[in-house]
C-alpha cells in the first residue's frame, strides 16, 4: 500500500492538507477548463411533449437520479438552460413554439432528440407530425426507443457528455448549417401542399 | 359509497343488426346495430330530435363525432335513408337509465351544414370544432367555430378520405458533413 | 334557473380568437382593469402543451379558453392506414399514462364487430393488467399534483411507486409504456412466471405507502388550504359539459363504467366507487387516492380468482398460430404470415364501446367496410370532455389556483390532442 503521505506530496498537498492548495498551479488549456464546466452542469429546459416526457421525467426522479450529472434542475425557462431535451413528437403547431423556444436560449445549447417520433416521425408519419425535429432544430443527439427508457436517455446524456468533451469550444450552428430546414412563420411550408389525391388505394403517397 | 347493479335496459340486448324501415322514434328510423340503438334522423330534424331525447332523459352527450363514408360499398343503412358522403354520430347516454343511443346524421357533400346542438349539449362544442376542422362539417350557430386542433389557417381537412395521407415524406438526408 | 342558462350567463368561456386575444393584450386602456394573459404551451404545470388564455382582474380569472392541438399526431388519420392488429399500437400512444385502456377499448370494439366471445383467462388477465395500470396512473397524477402546487417530495415519492408497478409491466409486455399488449382477441403473451409473487410485492408494499400518502399530504393543513373550496363544480354542470371520471365522482354523482355498465368480469368483483361531496380539488385529489386502494382490492380478487385456459381466443381467423406450430406445419407459416401481412377481415358495421379509464369514459366509435383496415376510428377521449370544464372551475378563483385547477383535470395532452 502506498504511503498515503507519498499521495499528498504527489498531489503538491504537502502536510498542510487542503490548505496547502493556496501556492499551487494546475496548468491546464483554459479551453479543457471550459469545456469541463460545461458537460459538468447541463441544465435542461423541460420540454416534455408526449409519452417521452413521462420517461424523461422518471429519470429526473429517485430511481434513476439524474442529478448524478448535476442535471436534475429543469429549468422552466428557456432563458436559464442550455439544453433542450425534445421528448415527443412535434406536431405541425407545435413546431414553430418549438423553434421559438429553441431562440429563447442562450448560446452554448444543445438539443437531444428523444424518441423516434421527435427523430425521425417514428410511426407517425403523417400530416400533422414534423418527420424528425431536426428540421426545426439543430440536434446533437439522437436518443431511439419508443419511448427509451431512462436508461437510453442516460446513455444519450453521456453521449452528449462525451461529444462537449471532445467536441469544438467555439463551433456554432453556422458553420455547419444544420437544422432549421423549415421556413419559419409558416405553420407548414407553402411548397409541402400536395395535390389533393382521390381515394388511397395502398401506399402512402400517391 | 356503492351503488346497486341492474342490467342493461332490455332493448339493448339480444338485437341482430337490421336495417329494415319497420321501427321509428320520434319520427326518426331506429335500426340496432351489434345490439346498439341507432337513430337515424334528416339533418333538419336533428336537433329537434336531440332535444326530445334530452327530454326523454339523454342528458349526456358523450361523444360526437364525423365520419367519411367515401369508398365505403358496404354501408349499413336503412334503405329509406339516402346515403350522403359524410355522416355525423353522436352518442348520448343516459345516466339515471344507463342507456345508450346512437344518431347518425347524413351530411351532403355539396352542403355541409347542420345545426349546432351546443346550445343543448355544451359539451358538444369542442367536439363540433373538431368535426368542423377534421371533415369540414359546418356546425350552424355554433358560438365559438375557430379551429381546434389544427393550427390557424389550416387549408384542408385531414380526416376526409381524399386528403393525402403524409404531408412531409421522411428524408433521409445524406450523412455527409454531420 | 337550468344549468344551461346558469353556465351561460356565468361566461367563463373566454371565445376569441388568437389575433384578436393578441390585439386585446397589446392595447392597453387605463379604465379597463381586465388584461388578458397567455399561459403555454410550455409551461411546466400544464401537464405537457396546454395553453390556456386567461382574462383576469388583478389576481381573479374571469373568462379563459383552453387551447390544443399542440400534440395533434394525426392518429385517427393513421388509423385508417393500419390494419385491425395493428390498431392497439397506435391507439396505445394516445394516453401514455394509461395506455392498456386504449388498448383495451379499441380491443373491445373490433372484438365486438367480430362478434367473439373471449376466452375467461383473457378477460382477467385484462382486468388485472388494466387495474394496476389504474393505479400507477392515478399514482402519477399525485405526484404530478403534489408537485405543481409545491409538494415536490411527492413527486419523488409518487414515481417510485410507480416504477414498482412498471417493473412488473415491463416483465409482462416487454415494455414499460405503450404496451401493445391486449389485441383483439385477448392479450398478446401470457403472464410471467412469478407472477403471482411480484403482485404480491407490489400489494405488500403500497398499502404503507398510501399511508405515508396521508401524512404527507391529505391531513396537512398547507395542503388542505390550497385545494379545499377550488375549482368546484356541481354534478348538473358536469353531466351537462360531458365531463366523466373523478370530475364527475367527486360531485357525489356515483357513476362509474365498471359498475353502470360492466364490461370484462366486473360485474364478478367487489369493489367500492369512491365519490366525493363538494366536487372542488382537493375531493378529485382524495377520490384518486383512494381509487388506488379500490384497484388493489381488484386486484387481490384477480390473484385469488384468475381462472386457467388460453389467454387469446382459438379463433383461427384473428389469432395467429403459436411459435411452435409454425415449425411443423407450412399451412401454420401461411396462415401466420397472412395474418401479420393482410390482417384479418372484420365484416361491416358500426360500434361504440366504452371503458372506465382513470380519467372517465373512454370510448371507440370503430366502423368497418368489411376490409382488414378500419373505414374510421374514432376514440373518445376523457380528458378532452373534461377539459372543458376548465374555465367553468377557474372562474372568479385566483391566478394561483388555476394551477390547482388544471392538475386536478389531469389531462393526457396525448388524449386531448390525438
Ligand atoms: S417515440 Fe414513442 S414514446 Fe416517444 S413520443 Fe413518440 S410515440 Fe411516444
Amino acid at each position: 500500500m502506498p504511503d498515503l503521505s507519498d499521495i499528498k506530496h504527489k498531489l503538491g498537498l504537502g502536510d498542510e492538507g487542503l490548505a496547502g492548495l493556496g501556492h499551487n498551479i494546475i496548468t491546464a488549456p483554459i479551453e479543457e477548463l471550459v469545456k469541463w464546466a460545461r458537460r459538468r452542469s447541463l441544465m435542461p429546459a423541460t420540454f416534455g411533449l408526449a409519452c417521452c416526457a413521462i420517461e424523461m421525467m422518471a429519470t429526473g426522479t429517485a430511481h434513476y437520479d439524474m442529478a448524478r450529472y448535476g442535471m436534475e434542475t429543469f429549468r422552466a425557462s428557456p432563458r436559464q438552460a442550455d439544453l433542450m431535451i425534445v421528448a415527443g413528437r412535434v406536431s405541425q403547431k407545435m413546431a414553430p413554439v418549438l423553434r421559438q423556444i429553441y431562440d429563447q436560449m442562450m448560446e452554448p445549447k444543445w438539443v437531444i432528440s428523444m424518441g423516434v417520433c421527435a427523430s425521425s416521425g417514428g410511426m407517425f408519419n403523417n400530416y400533422a407530425i414534423v418527420q424528425g425535429v431536426d428540421q426545426v432544430v439543430p440536434v446533437d443527439v439522437y436518443a431511439p426507443g419508443c419511448p427509451p427508457g431512462p436508461e437510453t436517455l442516460l446513455h444519450a446524456i453521456l453521449a452528449l457528455h462525451e461529444k462537449i468533451r471532445t467536441g469544438e469550444l467555439t463551433q456554432r450552428r453556422d458553420a455547419t448549417g444544420r437544422g432549421a430546414e423549415i421556413e419559419l412563420g409558416h405553420e407548414h411550408a407553402p411548397d409541402a401542399q400536395p395535390e389533393p389525391v382521390i381515394i388511397r388505394t395502398g401506399g402512402l403517397y400517391e | 359509497m356503492s351503488e346497486s347493479r341492474s342490467s342493461l335496459d332490455e332493448t339493448t340486448e339480444h338485437h341482430e343488426d337490421r336495417a329494415d324501415d319497420s321501427e321509428r322514434l320520434h319520427g326518426a328510423l331506429l335500426t340496432s346495430s351489434r345490439g346498439q340503438i341507432v337513430l337515424h334522423p334528416s339533418s333538419e330534424s336533428y336537433h329537434g330530435l336531440i332535444e326530445l331525447l334530452m327530454g326523454e332523459g339523454y342528458n349526456v352527450c358523450v361523444d360526437l363525432c364525423g365520419a367519411d363514408h367515401l369508398g365505403n360499398e358496404t354501408r349499413v343503412l336503412p334503405s329509406a335513408i339516402e346515403p350522403e358522403r359524410f355522416e355525423l354520430v353522436v352518442n348520448l347516454l343516459d345516466v339515471s337509465a344507463r342507456r345508450r343511443i346512437r344518431i347518425r346524421v347524413q351530411i351532403s357533400e355539396t352542403n355541409p351544414f347542420v345545426a349546432t346542438i351546443s346550445d343543448i349539449h355544451p359539451g358538444a362544442e369542442a367536439m363540433e370544432r373538431e368535426t368542423n376542422d377534421m371533415f369540414g362539417v359546418c356546425f350552424e350557430g355554433h358560438p365559438d367555430p375557430t379551429p381546434i386542433l389544427l393550427p390557424d389557417g389550416w387549408e384542408g381537412h385531414p380526416l376526409r378520405k381524399d386528403f393525402a395521407m403524409g404531408r412531409i415524406p421522411v428524408q433521409f438526408k445524406a450523412v455527409e458533413g454531420r | 334557473m337550468t344549468t344551461l342558462d346558469h353556465l351561460r350567463n356565468r361566461d367563463a368561456v373566454l371565445r376569441m380568437s388568437e389575433l384578436e386575444a393578441e390585439q386585446r393584450a397589446a392595447v392597453v386602456d387605463p379604465d379597463d382593469e381586465r388584461m388578458i394573459i397567455n399561459m403555454g404551451p410550455q409551461h411546466p404545470s400544464t401537464h405537457g402543451v396546454l395553453r390556456v388564455t386567461m382574462e383576469l382582474q388583478g389576481e381573479t380569472v374571469l373568462r379563459s379558453k383552453p387551447i390544443i392541438g399542440y400534440l395533434h399526431t394525426g392518429m385517427e388519420k393513421t388509423a385508417e392506414d393500419l390494419t385491425f392488429l395493428q390498431g392497439p399500437t397506435n391507439v396505445t400512444r394516445m394516453d401514455y399514462a394509461a395506455p392498456l385502456f386504449t388498448e383495451l377499448t379499441f380491443s373491445l370494439a373490433v372484438e365486438a364487430l367480430l362478434e367473439i366471445e373471449l376466452p375467461e383467462r383473457a378477460t382477467w388477465i385484462r382486468m388485472l393488467m388494466c387495474e394496476l395500470n389504474r393505479m400507477s396512473s392515478h399514482l402519477l397524477f399525485l405526484a404530478t399534483n403534489g408537485m405543481d402546487l409545491g409538494a415536490v417530495g411527492m413527486m419523488i415519492y409518487g414515481w417510485r411507486e410507480r416504477e414498482e408497478i412498471l417493473r412488473f409491466f415491463e416483465k409482462v409486455t416487454g415494455l414499460r409504456m405503450n404496451h401493445n399488449y391486449i389485441r383483439p382477441g385477448g392479450v398478446a403473451a401470457d403472464l410471467s412466471d412469478g407472477w403471482r409473487e411480484d403482485i404480491q410485492d407490489i400489494l405488500n408494499v403500497l398499502p404503507k405507502r398510501l399511508e405515508q400518502f396521508d401524512v404527507l399530504m391529505t391531513g396537512q393543513p398547507i395542503w388542505r388550504e390550497r385545494t379545499q373550496g377550488i375549482g368546484v363544480i356541481t354534478t348538473d354542470e358536469a353531466l351537462a359539459l360531458g365531463a366523466t371520471g373523478p370530475i364527475l365522482r367527486s360531485t357525489g354523482y356515483a357513476w362509474d363504467l365498471r359498475r353502470a355498465m360492466p364490461y370484462l368480469a366486473y360485474d364478478e368483483v367487489d369493489f367500492d366507487i369512491v365519490v366525493g361531496t363538494y366536487g372542488d380539488t382537493f375531493d378529485r385529489y382524495a377520490i384518486r387516492l383512494n381509487e388506488i386502494r379500490e384497484s388493489m382490492r381488484i386486484v387481490e380478487q384477480c390473484l385469488e380468482r384468475m381462472p386457467e385456459g388460453p389467454y387469446r381466443v382459438q379463433d383461427r381467423k384473428v389469432t395467429p398460430p403459436p411459435r411452435a406450430r409454425i415449425d411443423e406445419s407450412m399451412e401454420a407459416l401461411i396462415h401466420h404470415f397472412k395474418i401479420f401481412t393482410e390482417g384479418f377481415k372484420v365484416p361491416p358495421g358500426e360500434v361504440y364501446t366504452a371503458v372506465e379509464s382513470p380519467r372517465g369514459e373512454l370510448g371507440c366509435y370503430l366502423v368497418s367496410d368489411g376490409g382488414p383496415k378500419p373505414q374510421r376510428m374514432h376514440i373518445r377521449a376523457p380528458s378532452f370532455a373534461n377539459l372543458q370544464t376548465l374555465p367553468h372551475m377557474m372562474h372568479g378563483g385566483f391566478l394561483a389556483d388555476a394551477i390547482a385547477v388544471i392538475s386536478s383535470i389531469d389531462p393526457i395532452m396525448g388524449e386531448v390532442d390525438r
